[in-house]
């Protein structure tokens, strides 16, 4: 997993839970953050693409199961 | 902190953190309001942006949310938790996606009419049968373009048009709202044109979220909705501080001399210089008072603002501090003076280093980052919605002229010894009367913005105060103050309420701007002798202290009224007993000179 993007994230993650002392690791899903609902996904999703300069398509999104394929279609969408 | 201009991401991605700063930061005087949005798409994001921005205003919202697209379903029908959660407003938040039927090609002019009507009847339907439930504003949202014309550009003509129907269901709509008071309009239409139609309009938040228009926009449509609830509970602002050198025109005049800024057409950015003071000077002529805060010698900012090119002249200034004292004391000194609260001022300079001083030892001021390049000053200013009003009053009109007629009356009084004599040469006349619709507009308005002397600081609905009205156990007075400087408006307002023989003063507040002038006592006059036409035998005065009406605690006790009780509050409840022999309050107005008749 990219190091450097997954840093990033984190500090998103950070803002949108408003704890600086959250951890997460790729393996990380929407279970086991309790206030990762559907309003707190809408959320990390438009910061992740205006900090990465990038668009998800729709569909896109659907599909992703944890934090470490997240970073990998962010990656994937950079280099677009 | 939320800062103007905000950064939409930033907000977005950060609003928790910012919500409990603002929180933990919210001034004594904020008021606690009740809000209900009833949505035609998903609003829980902009609920959440709304509240931040209704928090820096000094507003703390509780909120109702309808389910998705149910806004006519709540507003028609009604819920019982719409109906115990008892709104102060009601926002009915929805767009350009909430129109059922459009006109297609085979409609006949006669049927596009018909369709645009039922449009608006549908919107029609729920403002009115949400006044037949409650006593509180509503806001509804205009409609924006839709994101494709099928007729190109003859969509704005042709009577089949996405554009031209758009456009006749908000005409109808602006046109209820200026017959139906309590009613007021959001113009999303001008927040989507501000964003841009095309970023406005994403798909992608629609189909996945069900948003009616893209996430990094709701920030700025939020905090538009928010400047008009602060409107409604008069917490706009008030007065526009500015710097001169680099503000109001290039370059500094005390080193360059007059001739030597840049302000006039001569080069664009003098061109740029004078279109700010243009915006300045027509924020000037709907009533926002100015004030001068400029490191300069006094003479010099005189001279640099009577330039030949410039637009903006001392006269158009409240008060011009031009000295080398620190800027925040100076901005406090300014409302001082001008007796405002410092929440009620925004200060503009174009040195960041000012701009933080003023913003980090007055934090009530708002201070927008306006950045050093004029030719963005005037977006800022506008977009942030500081100034937003509800209504132009004649009072607005005139403010500007009443401060300044307040400053030859003080002249005045400072020539003579005796203060009573003074008041004498002031020839007073009062019109002091039930409240009467031609004032509804202003009477709310004082209402919801006197803060000093206000007994018991509370707030009404315009239908609340029309609804006192008609009420037979309630007085209602409003008084008018004219002296031979000008007339002063509609000043003071009292209401009572009588109960088992007892008049209790549920309201009682004074504009400040005519303070010592006696016009407490006519008013007092005037209530007792209405009392006692009531068949009261007793005036109930209650005081309920805030934090700004300290000036009022002694006003019971001043007017001969007896202590009933003392609450550890600092609020305190008085009495005056109506006896036959009860002498009038002396003072030096014409109480209603044309009604021989009269009180």
């Amino acid at each position: 997993m990219n190091l450097n993007l997954f840093n990033q994230v984190l500090d998103i993650f950070r803002d949108v839970f408003d704890d600086a002392n959250l951890v997460i690791s790729a393996e990380t899903n929407s279970d086991e953050i309790p206030d990762w609902d559907s309003l707190a996904h809408i959320s990390l999703v438009t910061s992740i693409e205006r900090h990465f300069k990038i668009k998800f398509a729709l569909g896109e999104l659907q599909s992703l199961k944890n934090v470490g394929e997240m970073i990998e279609l962010i990656e994937k969408k950079i280099n677009e | 902190m939320l800062v103007f201009p905000s950064d939409p991401a930033e907000i977005l991605r950060k609003k928790k953190a910012l919500r409990r700063q603002l929180l933990n930061s919210l001034p004594t005087s904020s008021i606690k309001k009740r809000i209900a949005i009833l949505g035609g798409s998903t609003t829980s994001e902009f609920k959440d942006c709304f509240e931040l921005f209704l928090l820096r205003k000094g507003i703390q919202p509780e909120f109702y949310e309808s389910d998705f697209d149910k806004f006519y379903e709540d507003s028609v029908f009604g819920t019982p938790k719409l109906d115990s959660f008892a709104p102060e407003v009601i926002y009915i938040f929805t767009s350009v996606v909430n129109i059922k039927h459009w006109p297609d090609p085979r409609h006949t002019t006669n049927d596009v009419q018909e369709l645009a009507s039922a449009e608006f009847e549908r919107l029609r339907l729920c403002w009115n049968k949400l006044f037949e439930r409650f006593a509180c504003p509503v806001i509804q949202n205009n409609f924006e373009f839709p994101s494709y014309r099928m007729l190109g550009n003859a969509d704005f003509t042709d009577h089949r048009g996405s554009i031209n129907f758009v456009n006749t269901i908000n005409a109808k709509i602006a046109s209820e709202a200026s017959r139906l008071p309590g009613l007021y309009i959001h113009d999303l239409c001008y927040d989507a044109s501000c964003y841009g139609l095309d970023n406005w309009h994403d798909r992608v938040a629609w189909h996945a979220y069900k948003f009616a228009f893209a996430m990094l926009a709701i920030p700025s449509v939020a905090n538009s909705s928010a400047s008009q609830v602060s409107a409604l509970f008069g917490k706009t602002s008030k007065c526009l501080v500015l710097d001169l050198d680099n503000t109001l025109w290039g370059g500094v005049v005390g080193d360059d001399g007059v001739n030597g800024i840049q302000l006039g057409p001569e080069s664009p950015q003098g061109a740029a210089f004078i279109e700010f003071q243009s915006y300045i000077k027509k924020l000037h002529d709907r009533g926002v008072m100015l004030a001068v805060c400029s490191k300069n010698d006094k003479s010099n900012a005189i001279e640099g603002l009577n330039h030949p090119s410039g637009l903006l002249r001392p006269d158009h200034f409240e008060t011009i501090i031009a000295n080398w004292e620190p800027k925040n004391e100076n901005v406090a000194q300014i409302a001082k003076v001008l007796n405002i609260g410092l929440d009620s001022m925004v200060f503009i300079d174009d040195n960041p280093a000012e701009r933080d001083i003023v913003a980090n030892s007055l934090p009530q001021v708002i201070v927008p980052e306006v950045g050093k390049y004029v030719e963005k000053f005037i977006s800022i200013i506008d977009r942030a919605g500081f100034f937003e009003t509800i209504s132009l009053s004649t009072e607005d009109l005139n403010r500007s002229r009443m401060y300044k007629e307040n400053t030859a009356r003080e002249a005045l009084a400072q020539s003579f010894e005796n203060y009573n004599q003074y008041l004498i040469t002031l020839q007073m006349e009062a019109e002091i009367a039930p409240f009467r619709s031609e004032y509804f507009d202003r009477i709310h308005q004082l209402v919801n913005k006197t803060n000093q002397f206000n007994l018991t600081t509370k707030r009404y609905s315009r239908e609340e105060i029309i609804s006192l009205t008609k009420s037979i156990s309630h007085i209602t007075l409003f008084g008018r103050l004219i002296d031979k400087f000008g007339d002063n408006g509609l000043v003071s307002i009292v209401t009572a309420e009588i109960k088992q023989s007892i008049a209790n003063i549920d309201l009682w507040l004074m504009s400040c701007r005519v303070l010592k002038r006696g016009m407490e006592y006519a008013m007092m006059n005037t209530l007792i002798n209405e009392a006692k036409n009531h068949g009261a035998k007793e005036i109930r005065g209650f005081y309920k202290k805030s934090n700004k009406n300290q000036m009022v605690a002694g006003l019971f006790s001043e007017l001969g009224f007896l202590l009933v009780k003392q609450f550890p509050s600092g609020d305190s409840e008085w009495k005056l007993i109506l006896t036959p022999n009860l002498a009038p309050k002396i003072h030096y107005i014409k109480v209603n000179p044309n009604e021989p008749q009269s009180l």
